[in-house]
């Protein structure tokens, strides 16, 4: 070493000790390594171990020991002593808040359990909170999927019995092509990242269907910056050019979906439109060989696609035949559509070319035998290798859940679902619509509800409806207005409760949502409706009990907040039951576990539920005696069983023989296994069982081994999907349980069984306007979770409204530059910044990044609240006014799914005012404000 | 460039003090005893106030003594060495006119020598740095001696000297502003080689890496009107040139010589305001601040 | 010592892909949470809750807009640290040798306890990766995780830098340019990996692997494309013969 140079050392120790749990910066549930010093958090890396995240980890999942550290975490429990939304609490005891819970919930459930509603956010325990509800036994449960992006599951699971979301991906190791359509982040964030790369690292194509070219659309290959709103008409255009090319899997489509089978044609009879079953059930179809109708599962069956049969002097046809007559239609050829979508037809006919080609010429076959459902014995697996991607950017519209569909459909005709090259499921997909339960909403005065609340319709039957045809839940879910509204509907909650329709309720209770100011549309509407009073002076929602981890602007609105503890302090359970950690090739599951000690007066929601669950007698949390059947929440996780062998791990249970996997008795020592195993458990699906999943006998073994079913349930993927054609045939007059008239013609014009698509933007007058406004989720921000950790928020401390150069020219913005926006509903005056990879009619921000002044613990100068702004204000949970007497939803028509991305507004050059608008005024901090200054080294 | 007062102060005082000691070093004017010993006082309190000044700057003062270590390579510690040396020298050639009415004429050659030598490094520091092209030319170590030597001509009452160098530095200070202007654009680097992405296109900063500040923009960020600048130029080209030329043609009077000072050294101030804040960092183009 | 060395025993430094590189910022934070644990003084953060917040980081992600003369713009996410400059102007103007390159490795350091927080040396640096610590007063900047990649404590596979073992998409790796059969030293021949700025004379270490050329779909593959989309028939009714036809042959 040359003398001048200094010596350092370069092995200094890193911690005194590593703890492995899981991390709940966002929802993608990575591994992480806590490194620990002196008893204290000192850094937060990926683990390499972890199936999820392979040791990456994102800006979030880094900046953990921050919110763990912020000032802005609740300390003690509070109880209300200002009026609402006012911020002014005083911190009770634990005893005395879950007196003041007791005290307000056991009547309700001893008179009319409905009179609760339990909503819970960003749950990731809905398996739990959804027991504690149906425990109570109100129907008014549902976590946060209604807004967020059932159009995405519920089109999956009904298309093809698994989604997108987080529920499956693209074969990444085997993929060539892979096509992103409206994501900019998504729940399985690293993953998603890490496939990415990987295939960009092999040279395979990305490309990205999106409006705007940030993030995944940014590194995409080719970038289609199409027009919000119109994917549907873009995909089906595609499907448009396949089929007349005949670039479809023929071989697949017979074997493995609905489209051999048989529409009912006779228009006279009441199942004009079903499919043909035999008597047990069961879908039939033209057997090439025999020549005659035989159920689709029989062995040695050729189903035959273009076979029609003819009965009784009525002719019925197939799926395939109804899909070529309507997709072939010259309404769905390039230069029709590319308008509308913004994209020039050459360019859409080179990307089906693109997808054709990749599909079918760059097929390969993977050297694994396996067996089919009906009995037959393949030498290998074909793979096709494209992929697609999706999320909210197609479901957050009005039309998302037939956009939703139609991107199954191409899949499918293009047979890349389930096989190399294309996109898999995660256990516990695949699952039909079938495999699931129905809603329930059998409410009986102190006892549980009659099943559980969430499910899936098959047709006017299973609707949320009460005997006098109203609907049963607070949030309308399955009812005509929504009936395959498959996650509930938490957005429409606060205005029902608020309005009485369909009735009135005493207590809203809360978990994880901040309902006051980014989760709802019309945030200042929620606000009034939150602290309306009636001519007595009570509030129109009586009571409100809330339980966050943090002084979010929602914490206000609160009458009785229930301080949660953060993510490094308690038990979590991330089940088989529930959302999962699974990979394609592997079901795995996962925990949090107290790596630290909460220094503040605060508990574990979970734990906390246990305890009231007691206190108000509910059988699945009190013993015989009547004693407290799980102390906390990690003793309901080792102990309760959903089913004999079935309990919320599936990792280190118990057989006679010793430990096992999936079913299996209770285990005293399971947590202390996940522990030693870096907080996570996988089980690797059998190299025979890899692909053809729904139809693959060693796989459906394989999941009823491990629990996740109970019998093999080999299915159709449903081209055409008949629950929905039920509904059409109640609003063609057939059947008992009848749509409300003036739903009659929508119900008809929307649920059509073969994937449509229609124009949402005329109903939010798109000629007045003509711009949409979309939101974005930053990468490294979290909903509104991010802004109180000093780290991140330095990369997004505010939110310009990103405008495309023609606009910013077209207005005379520049940079720095301030806009009115104006949509149906209201305005906000807001900074811009010019963007040119953006699609000419659209503008956007980041998510959730404006703040209400005194929330989070942050200054009332900040950044977050005098230049950040909510986009949210500008929307509204009704479309404007038709004209027709009525008030529409402003959510999808088949689930209800709120349409964030159908937003239409036009914009004007304002002057600069002193803060964005509206500025509203600002909350009493319940926590203080946090320190100046950072610089810290742990242990030092 | 952020262009913070203890700099500004540092080099304009340091400069007129330096550029004092030289004439001084070189006999001129020919002053002893208590003359000198103003002389001596005005001029150590400029070159010193400037250096004492210069280390408000600095995040650890007390660490100072550390830079005088790196002379092989760092303008910065030559400086410290030149200024320490020149002090020394003048501190000694000083002593003798003042104490001993001694003119030690090797000494104080050889002082001002490195009282030059002290403003051409310090000149360096900046002139050196290709990061900033409005710095990185000969005419910067011009333009700080021009402007050292005037304000010491100035301060020695050297009234012809004083006017033919303010011309110069004027002259100087000009086209340096005028070449400056071009600089950054003439210097071969711009947003296309800050990203190497200019082969595909016309290259624009989009959203910056953060929302907020940080020591880069604030340090190198700075950005200042041309209006605002073209009427600062005229300002300080009046005060520091124009006006001590008319006021030195003037008969002369103490009074009429400090005004002529005064004016000179508040016009040098706006002067060195606008050196550092006109001057363009090239970090800023990754900021898209250019 | 400011001096550089002439030469370096080895040449670290990073590729960093801009063609894979999503923008997340997850290299970012992860290098601000391994070096405010470890080497020299933590990065602070002033008014971290308040109006203007504003904090130390050794590694920044830029994002820039391209228009090409035809097509779409396009948007590069750009992560930018020290690039470890073989003749690094960041050294040789430090008046106290606190600023050193290793003769080792070439790693560019700060010796903290050495440094009188003058600014020099960021002035010096034309990448902006320097930054100044508001509370502690000294340069910080990146050390390449000299303390991890070394560091006997760390598991083998650790020994990389937090950024390049964070980055989600695999857009930064981290070798030695001296070693031509090291990983960088061959993507940055394969991927023709680019010095910013060379024109400042620097010698950065650190290479960008430019963005691969894009929305080509339709203009460079049209004519291979096109035949792929050939009807099987122009009615409805001839694409079910044609259905029919070609199910005969499976
Ligand atoms: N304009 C616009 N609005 C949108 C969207 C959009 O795209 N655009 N997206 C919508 C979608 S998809 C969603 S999912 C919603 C999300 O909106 P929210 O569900 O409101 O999401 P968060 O901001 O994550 O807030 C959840 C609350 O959980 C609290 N919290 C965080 N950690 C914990 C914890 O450990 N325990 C407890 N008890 N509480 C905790 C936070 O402090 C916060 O108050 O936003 C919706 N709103
Ligand atoms: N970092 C981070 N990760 C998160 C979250 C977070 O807040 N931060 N939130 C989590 C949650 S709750 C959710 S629901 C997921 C959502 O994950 P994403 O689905 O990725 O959600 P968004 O960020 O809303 O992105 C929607 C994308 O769709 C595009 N888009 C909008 N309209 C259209 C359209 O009509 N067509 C097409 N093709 N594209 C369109 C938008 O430009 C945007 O890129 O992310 C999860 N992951
Ligand atoms: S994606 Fe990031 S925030 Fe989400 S769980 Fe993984 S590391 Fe944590
Ligand atoms: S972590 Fe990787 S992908 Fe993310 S910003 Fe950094 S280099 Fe880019
Ligand atoms: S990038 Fe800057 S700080 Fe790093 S070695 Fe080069 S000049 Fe020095
Ligand atoms: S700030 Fe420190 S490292 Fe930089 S030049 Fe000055 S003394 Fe050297
Ligand atoms: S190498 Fe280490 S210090 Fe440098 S940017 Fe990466 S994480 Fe930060
Ligand atoms: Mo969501």
């Amino acid at each position: 070493m040359p003398k001048d140079q200094p010596t350092i050392d370069l092995s200094p120790k890193v911690s005194d000790e590593v703890r492995k749990t899981t991390c709940y910066m966002c929802a993608c549930r990575c591994g992480i390594n806590v490194h620990m010093k002196d008893g204290e958090v000192a850094y937060i890396e990926g683990n390499k171990d972890h199936p999820v995240n392979k040791g990456v980890l994102c800006a979030k999942g880094s900046a953990g020991i921050m919110q763990v550290n912020a000032p802005s975490r609740l300390r003690a429990p509070l109880k209300r002593v200002g009026p609402r939304g006012s911020g002014e609490f005083e911190e009770i005891s634990w005893d005395e808040a879950l007196e003041i819970a007791t005290d307000w919930l056991a009547p309700i459930r001893k008179d009319d359990p409905s009179k609760l509603a339990f909503f819970t956010g960003r749950d990731q325990s809905q398996s739990f909170t959804s027991f504690f509800a149906q425990n109570f036994g109100t129907p008014n449960y549902a976590a946060h999927g209604g807004f967020c992006s059932v159009n995405m599951a519920a089109a999956g699971i009904y298309t093809m019995g698994g989604a997108f979301w987080e529920f499956g991906q693209p074969d990444w190791d085997h993929t060539k092509l892979f096509v992103l359509f409206g994501v900019a982040e998504d729940h399985d964030s690293n993953p998603i990242k890490m496939g990415i790369g990987k295939i960009k690292a092999r040279g395979a194509r990305v490309v990205g269907v999106n409006p705007i070219r940030t993030g995944y659309n940014a590194v995409a290959d080719d970038w289609f910056g199409i027009t919000p709103g119109t994917d549907g008409l873009l995909i089906l255009s595609i499907v448009h050019c396949l089929m007349k090319a005949g670039r479809i899997d023929l071989d697949y489509l017979a074997r493995f979906t609905n489209a051999p089978c048989f529409v009912n044609g006779d228009e006279k009879s009441p199942e004009f439109g079903l499919l043909l079953r035999d008597d047990a059930g069961k879908e039939l179809v033209m057997d090439r060989a025999a020549g005659k109708l035989t159920p689709f599962d029989q062995k040695g069956v050729k189903p035959d696609l273009s076979a029609t049969y003819r009965h009784a002097g009525v002719t019925h046809r197939t799926v395939m035949h109804h899909m070529a007559e309507r997709y072939l239609q010259d309404e769905y050829t390039p230069e029709a559509v590319a308008d509308r979508v913004g994209i020039p037809a050459p360019r859409i006919r080179a990307l089906a070319a693109e997808i054709a080609r990749t599909a079918f010429e760059e097929a390969f076959e993977l050297d694994q035998e396996w067996t089919d459902f009906r009995g037959e014995t393949h030498k290998t697996m074909t793979g096709r290798p494209v992929s697609f991607h999706s999320m909210r950017g197609i479901s957050a519209h009005a039309n998302g859940f037939q956009t939703c569909r139609a991107l199954h459909v191409l899949q499918i005709i293009l047979g890349t679902v389930e096989v190399p090259g294309g996109f898999r499921f995660k256990p516990p997909y695949p699952k039909p619509a079938t495999a699931h339960p129905k809603p329930h909403c059998g409410v009986t005065p102190a006892a549980p509800l009659d099943g559980p609340h969430l499910g899936f319709v098959h047709g006017p039957d299973d609707l949320a409806l009460k005997e006098d045809g109203t609907p049963a839940r607070i949030d309308k879910a399955f009812t005509w207005e929504n009936p395959m509204s498959a996650h509930g509907l938490m957005h429409m909650v606060i205005s029902n409760a608020h309005a009485g329709d369909p009735y009135k309720i005493d207590t809203l209770f809360m978990y994880m949502a901040n309902m006051s100011w980014n989760s709802s549309m019309n945030t200042r509407g929620v606000i009034d409706m939150l602290t309306d009073q009636d001519e007595e002076g009570e509030y129109v929602i009586p009571r409100i009990i809330y339980s966050d981890a943090y002084s979010s602007e929602m914490v206000a609105y609160a009458d009785l907040i229930l301080p949660d503890t953060t993510y490094l302090e308690r038990h979590d359970c991330i089940s088989l039951l529930d959302r999962p950690i699974c990979e394609a090739d592997a079901a795995a599951d996962a925990i949090r576990w107290p790596v630290i000690e909460p220094d503040r007066d605060v508990r574990g929601f979970q734990s906390v539920l246990c305890d009231l669950g007691a206190r108000l007698g509910l059988p699945g949390f009190t013993n015989e005696d009547g004693s407290q059947k799980y102390a906390d929440y990690g003793d309901y996780i080792v102990n309760h069983q959903r089913k004999p062998g079935i309990g919320p791990l599936a990792g280190w249970r118990m057989s006679d023989k010793g430990l096992t996997n999936g079913r299996g008795d209770v285990n005293e020592g399971q947590l202390d296994s996940y522990i030693n195993n870096g907080g996570f458990w996988v089980g690797h699906i059998p190299d025979e069982a890899l692909y053809y999943k729904p139809w693959n006998s060693a796989y459906q073994d394989w999941a009823v081994e491990l629990g996740l079913f109970d019998s093999p349930q080999p299915y159709l993927f449903s081209l055409y999907v008949e629950p929905m054609r039920r509904f059409q045939l109640a609003a063609e007059g057939h059947g008992d349980r009848q749509p409300p008239e003036h739903l009659r013609a929508r119900i008809l014009e929307t649920m059509d069984p073969l994937p449509i698509w229609y124009d949402p933007a005329p109903d939010n007058r798109a000629e007045a306007y003509p711009i949409t406004a979309l939101t974005q989720r930053p990468m490294a921000m979290y909903h509104s979770w991010g802004s109180q950790n000093a780290w991140l928020r330095q990369l997004h401390g505010h939110n310009p409204l990103y405008v495309p150069t023609n606009l910013m020219r077209l207005h005379g913005l520049t940079d720095g530059d301030w806009a009115r926006v104006i949509s149906p509903h209201g305005e906000i005056t807001v900074p811009v910044l010019e963007m040119a990879a953006l699609n000419p009619n659209t503008v956007w921000t980041w998510n959730a990044i404006g703040k209400r002044k005194g929330a989070w613990a942050l200054d009332e100068d900040a950044p977050e609240a005098t230049r950040g702004f909510l986009l949210n204000h500008l929307i509204h949970e009704l479309l404007p006014p038709k004209g027709d007497g009525l008030r529409w939803s402003n959510s999808d028509p088949i689930t209800g799914q709120a349409a964030w991305f159908d937003l239409k507004v036009r914009i004007e050059k304002a002057d600069a005012p002193a803060e964005s608008q509206p500025s509203l005024a600002p909350i009493k901090s319940p926590v203080g404000k946090g320190p100046s200054k950072l610089s810290w080294k742990v242990g030092k | 460039m952020h262009p913070a007062p203890s700099v500004i102060f540092f080099t304009v005082f340091s400069g007129i003090g330096f550029g004092l000691l030289f004439f001084l070093g070189l006999g001129i004017p020919a002053v002893t005893g208590w003359t000198a010993f103003a002389f001596f006082v005005i001029a150590y309190l400029c070159a010193v106030g400037g250096l004492i000044s210069s280390t408000f700057h600095l995040g650890h003062p007390e660490r100072a003594l550390k830079a005088f270590t790196q002379w092989r390579s760092s303008w910065l510690s030559r400086e410290g060495w030149c200024a320490v040396i020149a002090l020394i020298l003048m501190g000694l050639y000083g002593a003798g006119l003042v104490f001993f009415g001694q003119h030690w004429g090797l000494i104080g050659f050889l002082g001002s020598v490195f009282s030059v030598l002290t403003v051409f490094t310090t000149s360096m520091i900046y002139t050196q740095l290709k990061t900033i092209p409005r710095w990185n030319t000969p005419l910067t170590p011009a333009m700080f001696m021009s402007f050292s030597l005037s304000g010491g001509a100035l301060l020695a009452g050297q009234t012809t000297w004083a006017m033919v160098l303010i011309a110069i530095a004027a002259a100087i200070q000009i086209v340096l502003w005028m070449q400056g202007d071009g600089a950054l654009a003439g210097s071969g680097t711009d947003l296309a080689t800050a990203t190497g992405l200019g082969t595909g296109g016309s290259v624009r900063a989009f959203e910056p890496p953060h929302t907020g500040t940080n020591y880069l923009l604030k340090e190198f960020a700075y950005t200042v009107g041309r209006k605002h600048s073209q009427k600062l130029r005229i300002i300080s080209i009046g005060l520091f040139a124009v006006l001590p030329v008319v006021l030195l043609l003037l008969p002369f009077s103490h009074f009429i010589a400090l005004l002529a000072v005064a004016s000179h050294v508040a016009g040098a101030l706006a002067a060195r305001w606008l050196f550092f804040a006109e001057a363009e960092h090239v970090v800023g183009l990754y900021y898209g601040k250019r | 010592m400011t001096t550089l060395p002439q030469t370096t025993e080895r040449k670290l430094g990073l590729v960093i892909d801009l063609d894979t590189c999503v923008g997340c910022h997850a290299c970012v934070i992860s290098c601000k949470g391994w070096n405010t644990e470890n080497y020299g003084a933590p990065l602070s953060d002033t008014d971290a809750y308040g109006g203007d917040p504003s904090g130390t980081f050794l590694n920044r992600v830029h994002s820039y807009e391209v228009q090409p003369e035809a097509g779409a713009a396009q948007l590069i996410h750009f992560p930018k640290s020290c690039l470890h400059c073989e003749d690094a102007p960041c050294v040789t103007v430090c008046p106290t040798g606190a600023s050193y390159k290793r003769v080792e490795d070439g790693i560019v350091l700060v010796n903290e306890t050495d440094c009188i927080g003058c600014g020099l040396c960021a002035w010096a640096c034309p990448y902006g990766a320097r930054e100044m610590d508001a509370v502690e007063k000294v340069m910080k900047k990146c050390t390449l995780c000299v303390d991890r990649i070394y560091n006997e404590n760390l598991p083998e596979e650790d020994r990389e830098p937090a950024c390049v073992r964070t980055c989600p998409a695999g857009a930064r790796h981290f070798g030695d340019f001296a070693d031509p059969d090291s990983n960088v030293s061959k993507l940055t021949a394969e991927r023709g990996g680019m010095e910013l700025m060379p024109e400042q004379g620097t010698k950065p270490v650190n290479r960008y692997l430019p963005p691969r050329p894009k929305d080509t779909i339709e203009t460079d593959q049209i004519d291979i494309l096109a035949p792929y989309l050939a009807p099987v028939a122009e009615e409805a009714t001839g694409f079910l013969g044609w259905l029919d036809k070609t199910l005969e042959k499976l």
